[in-house]
């Protein structure tokens, strides 16, 4: 094999299970060393397969796959005794300790008794767990979890090192630390696969293979794909009222791709040679300006542009009056502890009618634990919350049926048909005869489901599956809605569809109380919450946030920079 | 480097992966609670169920005793009957006073000295007994036969101490061997020991591989240079020491608190006891090859190891009084190959004979499982 030749050579690899559409589609591509390659996708477009192909615990169906120079169906063992791979959720055995998972993997992977010592400091040196040797797996954080699987991955030296969404669930400052090592560890010639469902993390790639529903998208530098909507993103800035509403005024201008929310302004994709018109609502000049092209810009003009922005389910909505100045969701105090652990500490902020508040931080940092506590499913240790003007420990069913509740992952009734799914939550919010039949025959035609109505839910693709969500959580006309992580792993798209709708009932004096750790989401909220390790450390509106880190240095922050920089504000806070 | 010195370090190489996942197992082990609990909490309180509260003796039981003709001698019976710790009894003149309730439970049987009693007797004749039982609980109905013959003889032997008789015509007596109380404790406690063996090897085994493949740490292992051979050896035997250490700890239990008998040797224990492991270890590692989920697992385990181990096993039902077809089955099921001889360590000593027999079978069933197993093992996900 000589120096420059592919690491991994996929040569027209296609991979079936059962009757399903197939996983991977004819995907073709080349891994090269000593860069780090993307693997870009939505869930289910066929990253982990295709990572499990290249490790050779998966054959293909049709095609062939060569590591290393060795094809991994005949050679697998050749292929095994030269990469790293990582997992999802790390591959780390909970009950061992840092050292022992160590050693572990040492021994199974053959490292050499007189490298160890060294081998070992100069890891922990790297990763930064040094001081935590004797803790349990189980008993890391996220972000030290992750570093640790990386640690074994690397115990002899891999030429090529495979990441299965290393990203995921972790706090963005774990997540940066890790890509400073990966690229670190590119220097040296290895050769690195990153999956990833995070748009921003597939941007800072030296290339990438975007998948979407097991067909190769795009193979190529970032760049190259982002170039193709040069000259073509717009933000437009200075809208003095109503953004959603001018968002979706934009959205069905036909030679609009695709628009999001961007804190006050308006971030939008137009066709080619075409220049975004005025908001029309009356608002002074808005200033308009092309912006720097992001992945996800192109990915959605790949797609064919996003959905337009009319949202039949916010058009069918009562409106609920708006002049009503008292906060829908209100949290004073909210504290939790289990045992001696505080998962939320003192958490306080009011929600006003009409508006998105969203809730930022990484997994574990106390975001679900609050959520839990607001829709009456935790008990708070200390503090009150209300909705609707209902306090959650007396009045938590009537509190209850003025709100729709989304929880993260899907959480309906997979062997239930769509039909029983809609039936049954509309049951549970107490809707009965006529208003039941009429709210679900609407739900049917909004969202497209008179062809699956049969179906059971556990096999609806992921984004039919978000919409089912969605329509169960607003059967009863909520007037307050809870998101749970909303569009975790959805494909750009989806989520498109969904903030147009969320957008929508806002409008209609809906209030929305959502969490995320996509960041660019945080943007589409009027205000958020950071959360970090149990406590609020910053609220404000998404620009708010951003200014508040602005620097010489870093003159317009992205949403992931304020939150770093506000995270290590406050933990020097503590410090002093 | 020379072939030879390269043989030898993979050799060396294979060896400290093996100890490194047999290490790593055992650490497992002691630090999780639920390993703990199924081999040795569970073992407890199966063994105190069956040492104290589970009993298959029959003491007190209702019946209902007809004498169709009183005389000295047919009271004198009755008495005897009436003193027996085994029955308590009701009597009448007509065996139709009971037969209702017979039929509604409330006696287990019926005991009538008849007419001919008298006559048989005073002509020397081994005197006859009319017993009628409820045979839709052949258990029950069995005791209440024995035990009337047994309080019969008794009697007989009673009165010819006494002098007041003679000695009777050549009747036949049944004597229990080796349990002589019939304590049901002696023969349930060794049985349970086999239960124990089959929740540890099949149970925990498939339950720690479909955690593994849950937690996404066999895919991680499968993806170094470990070898499938490698990856279950290293799972075997921590679990096969685990399954002979539960068994150790009922044994103890059992002879020092249960005060069962120990008349076998030791080796005969343990050799019965490693090589049932094989099948059971098997039939985990077979069902953990089927299924990659807890639950899952748990279940299979359940019905195809541990319910078969309960009751087609000899342990609480004689497979002799079992539908032919049942009968059948039950030679698939290692435990009831096992539980007999243990019960024989225990109560009688070494039959190899009867041992060797055992192990044979045990092991040929044990190479099935684990040739299934080996086969649908490979290092490959989905």
């Amino acid at each position: 094999m000589s120096d420059n030749a592919p690491f991994v050579r996929i040569a027209d690899v296609v991979k079936r299970f059962g009757d399903a559409p197939p996983a991977l589609d004819h995907i073709s591509g080349e891994i090269l060393g000593g860069r780090i390659t993307g693997l870009v996708g939505p869930d289910g477009a066929g990253k982990t397969t295709l990572i499990r192909l290249m490790t050779g615990l998966m054959v293909p169906g049709e095609g062939k796959v060569e590591v290393l120079g060795f094809d991994t169906v005949t050679s697998a063992a050749d292929i095994q005794a030269a990469i790293g791979y990582m997992p999802q959720r790390f591959g780390l055995y909970e009950d061992l300790s840092v050292q022992e998972n160590l050693n572990l993997y040492a021994d199974l992977r053959g490292l050499p008794l007189g490298e160890r010592t060294a081998t070992f400091d100069e890891l922990l040196e790297f990763t930064d767990l040094k001081r935590f040797t004797t803790r349990l797996a189980g008993k890391l954080s996220g972000g030290m979890k992750q570093k640790l699987g990386l640690a074994c991955a690397l115990l002899r030296k891999p030429r090529l090192l495979l990441l299965d969404e290393p990203g995921v669930g972790v706090d963005p400052i774990s997540r940066r630390d890790l890509w400073k090592m990966v690229e670190n560890l590119t220097k040296e010639g290895i050769g690195v696969v990153w999956s990833t469902a995070y748009l921003d993390e597939a941007e800072a790639c030296d290339s990438v293979l975007l998948l979407n529903e097991g067909k190769l998208l795009f193979t190529g530098s970032p760049i190259e794909l982002t170039e193709r909507v040069a000259d073509r993103v717009f933000k437009v800035s200075g809208i003095t009222q109503g953004r959603r509403q001018a968002l979706a005024r934009y959205l069905d201008d036909e030679n609009v791709v695709d628009g999001v929310i961007q804190g006050e302004a308006i971030r939008l994709v137009m066709k080619p040679q075409t220049m975004p018109g005025g908001p029309d609502d009356g608002s002074v000049t808005p200033k308009m300006a092309t912006t720097t092209p992001r992945f996800e810009d192109a990915f959605i003009d790949m797609l064919g542009g996003g959905p337009g922005g009319r949202s039949k389910l916010a058009e069918t909505q009562t409106p609920f009056a708006v002049e009503n100045a008292k906060p829908v969701i209100e949290a004073h105090g909210l504290t939790k502890r289990f045992g001696d652990f505080t998962a939320a500490d003192t958490i306080t902020f009011d929600i006003p009618r009409g508006q998105i508040f969203g809730l930022l931080g990484p997994n574990g940092a106390g975001k679900s634990t609050t959520f839990k506590m607001l829709c009456g499913l935790l008990k708070p240790t200390a503090g009150e919350g209300r909705v609707a003007g209902f306090d959650l420990r007396r009045d938590a069913a009537e509190a209850r049926n003025r709100l729709g509740y989304m929880a993260q992952k899907f959480s309906l009734y997979g062997d239930l048909s769509v039909a029983q799914n809609l039936s049954f939550f509309a049951g549970v919010y107490g809707l009965s005869g006529t208003r039941k039949r009429d709210r679900i025959q609407l739900m049917t035609e909004i969202f497209g489901f008179a062809r699956l109505l049969d179906m059971s839910a556990k096999d609806l693709p992921l984004g039919l599956k978000q919409r089912l969500a969605l329509a169960c959580a607003v059967l009863h006309e909520p007037e307050a809605l809870f998101l749970d992580e909303p569009t975790s792993g959805v494909d750009p798209i989806t989520r498109r569809e969904f903030w147009t709708h969320i957008n929508g009932l806002v409008e209609k004096g809906v209030t929305v109380l959502v969490t995320t750790h996509f960041m660019d989401e945080a943007e589409y909220c009027d205000r958020i919450s950071l959360i970090y390790r149990g406590r609020s450390i910053a609220l404000g509106s998404p620009d708010e946030l951003k200014a508040q880190v602005a620097s010489d240095k870093l003159p317009d922050p992205t949403m992931e920079d304020a939150f770093i920089a506000l995270v290590e504000g406050s933990e020097a806070k503590e410090a002093a | 480097m020379s072939a030879q010195s390269s043989s030898l370090e993979n050799r060396a190489s294979r060896a400290r992966r093996f100890a490194a996942l047999v290490r790593k197992e055992s650490y497992q082990i002691v630090r999780d609670p639920s390993s703990i609990l199924i081999a040795f909490v569970l073992p407890l309180i199966l063994l105190f169920l069956f040492g104290y509260g589970v009993s298959l003796d029959t003491t007190q039981t209702r019946i209902g005793l007809v004498i169709e003709e009183e005389a000295p001698l047919t009271r004198d019976l009755a008495a005897g009957f009436q003193a027996s710790r085994y029955f308590t009894v009701a009597v009448g003149r007509d065996r139709r006073e009971f037969e209702e309730d017979l039929v509604l439970g409330r006696v287990r049987g019926i005991v009538v000295i008849p007419k001919s009693f008298m006559a048989d007797y005073a002509a020397g004749r081994h005197p006859a007994l009319q017993v009628l039982v409820d045979g839709s609980d052949p258990n029950t109905a069995n005791f209440v036969q024995n035990y009337a013959q047994a309080t019969v003889a008794n009697w007989e032997r009673q009165r010819l101490n006494d002098g007041g008789g003679r000695p009777p015509a050549i009747s036949a007596e049944q004597r229990f061997w080796f349990n002589p109380e019939l304590t049901s404790r002696n023969f349930l406690v060794p049985g349970s020991i086999a239960i124990v063996m089959t929740l540890v090897g099949t149970l925990l085994t498939s339950l720690v591989v479909a955690r593994e493949w849950e937690r996404g740490t066999m895919e991680a292992m499968m993806a170094t240079p470990v070898s499938a051979a490698e990856l279950l050896a290293g799972k075997l035997l921590p679990y096969f020491i685990l399954g002979l250490t539960s068994m150790t700890l009922c044994v103890l239990l059992a002879v020092f608190l249960f005060g069962v008998p120990f008349r076998g040797s030791v080796a005969a224990l343990y050799a019965l006891s490693a090589t049932f492991l094989m099948p059971a270890l098997g039939q985990g590692l077979l069902i953990s090859a089927a299924t990659k989920n807890q639950f899952l697992a748990s279940q299979l385990a359940l019905i195809s190891a541990f319910l078969p181990a309960f009751l087609l096993s000899g342990f609480l039902f004689e497979i002799n009084s079992m539908p032919t077809v049942i009968q059948w089955i039950t030679f698939i099921v290692p435990a009831r190959y096992l539980i007999p001889s243990l019960q024989t360590v225990f109560l009688a000593g070494d039959i190899w004979p009867m041992f060797g027999k055992a192990i044979a079978a045990m092991l040929l069933i044990g190479s099935v499982f684990f040739a299934l197993a080996a086969r649908s093992t490979r290092k490959r996900i989905g």
